[in-house]
């Protein structure tokens, strides 16, 4: 019964956090901007997410005629499922997780890895050139970063001796491993950006070039699955940047461990927000130049220093 | 728990039988996918599940969204499918169907001897997997790496090639 109320938990913390981001994200790009963002619909303009919603459900929900049904409803969907089962394996607080798996971390790579199909099979079911090129760009962006993904918090693995997340965090009760895997922190958030295509990484829907890219053609509620994915893949990069490399739930005893987990969580995801308002856009090509010449290099590096000093330590 | 096996079993065999007899490459990529997913659940219901993410990993989350970068990109429209609807007629399966069946007769008599193998469940953890890849067969992983690098090596012969005339914003 408790593994149910916990999984229900989940659910609607998190689906709570996705559609308060809209307000959150609003507000603090307007605060760093200089403006005032939205603050007339209820108090503090909080209200704009009922309103964004209902707006969502009650717009048109239109199927292009030369679009491929099945496969352009089933798109959307992906995104969401994959991020969801990944926030499964996450340990908020001791005791409080899904599902405890020894392989925990392999599988929120892999659940993070299929969430690339939602891009690609949505703009090729489009039937569009415009979403057929930020198709082309979401599936070589995710591709490549999850490698890097993949790679960075393997000096994790090495120092705590294991793949499940709750052993992770209690191996970080003397020191958090942001201080001991400095670079693998940085290329494993930069490669999170890249996975949930945020500013300034977000070429497979650049506005600027490609219209809305691999959404173009999706309207109502199948894109708000899309947008409602995006901020849920924003608080599961936050919550895994938490666990691995912040300590996760670990802080002092003042506050509850659950209290901990979320407050290091919204700092995260507001410099997700950060991000998104200071830095422009790369060019495509620069991006995946960026990622296989700089990139790869640095974490393969990260990974033989991290080894070599692991074992010099235990001989 | 052999329920999950035969039950995942099942949707892998059925998704690969979709797989062969779709007309759209894309859709027979996405059964595709389903039937590796599928196969992972096998693996997590054999106590492999160190295998079983792996599976998901390299061959659903990045060997199949390659084919399907691939197939996008040469994007095959309605004529392919019609190409695929005539090549895909009852004769052509005739032979194979016979061949696979022979196949399955003889897969049953084994499964059906008395000291035939048991579903075992003990699990492999992550540990044993890379003690076994590096102690046991390390010469085995240092020859596949060879192998890769042959590989990358002619991906990047091939890929390589100065352009001869630039765009203006690549230009300087």
């Amino acid at each position: 019964m408790q593994h149910i109320w916990i999984v229900l938990g989940v659910l609607f913390v998190f689906l709570n956090i996705a559609a308060g981001l809209i307000w959150v994200e609003r507000r603090l790009l307007a605060l760093w901007q200089d403006r005032l963002g939205p603050n007339r619909a209820g108090p503090l303009g909080l209200f704009i997410v009922l309103a964004d919603t209902l707006k969502l459900f009650f717009k048109e929900d239109w199927i292009p005629p030369f679009a491929d049904k099945q496969v352009f409803v089933l798109a959307p969907a992906i995104v969401v499922a994959s991020v969801l089962m990944g926030l499964a394996v996450i340990p908020f607080a001791p005791g409080i997780v899904v599902a405890d798996l020894n392989v925990g971390l392999l599988f929120f790579l892999a659940m993070s890895s299929l969430g690339a199909y939602s891009i690609v099979l949505g703009g090729w079911a489009s039937n569009n050139k415009y979403s057929l090129l930020g198709a082309l760009r979401g599936a070589s962006q995710m591709i490549a970063y999850e490698v890097f993904m993949g790679l960075s918090v393997m000096g994790v693995v090495m120092l705590s001796k294991s793949f499940n997340l709750t052993a992770i965090v209690e191996a970080q009760q003397h020191v958090w491993f942001v201080v001991t895997q400095p670079v693998g922190f940085i290329i494993f958030f930069i490669a999170g950006v890249a996975e949930t295509h945020r500013l300034p990484f977000d070429i497979p829907e650049a506005e600027s070039e490609l219209i809305a890219g691999f959404h173009a053609e999706y309207s109502g509620m199948k894109f708000g699955m899309f947008f409602i994915g995006e901020y849920l893949g924003i608080s599961l990069i936050s919550a895994m940047t938490v666990t691995m490399f912040f300590g996760g739930w670990l802080g002092p005893g003042f506050l509850p461990p659950v209290v901990w987990f979320f407050l290091k969580t919204f700092a995260f995801i507001a410099l997700f927000i950060l991000l998104r308002a200071s830095l422009p856009r790369p060019r495509y090509d620069q991006l995946l130049g960026y990622g296989w010449k700089i990139l790869l290099p640095l974490v393969l590096v990260n990974l033989l220093v991290t080894g070599a000093i692991a074992l010099w330590i235990r001989s | 728990m052999p329920l999950l096996f035969y039950i995942s079993s099942l949707i892998a065999i059925l998704a690969t039988i979709m797989v062969i007899t779709r007309y759209s490459p894309v859709h027979a990529l996405l059964y595709l996918v389903v039937s590796f997913l599928a196969i992972a659940v096998i693996f997590l219901s054999l106590g492999a599940p160190f295998a079983a993410a792996l599976q998901v990993i390299i061959y659903a989350g990045a060997i199949m969204v390659l084919f399907l970068f691939v197939t996008m990109m040469i994007n095959l429209g309605k004529q392919t499918a019609l190409q695929e609807k005539e090549w895909l007629q009852l004769k052509v399966w005739i032979g194979p169907s016979l061949l696979t069946l022979l196949l399955l007769g003889e897969m049953i008599i084994l499964l059906l001897q008395p000291q035939s193998a048991s579903l075992s469940s003990a699990v492999v953890t992550p540990r044993q997997v890379s003690m076994s890849l590096y102690g046991e067969y390390v010469i085995a992983v240092e020859l596949v790496g060879f192998l890769m690098m042959t590989g990358i090596v002619g991906a990047a012969h091939i890929g390589k090639h100065k352009k001869k005339n630039l765009h203006r914003f690549l230009q300087s």
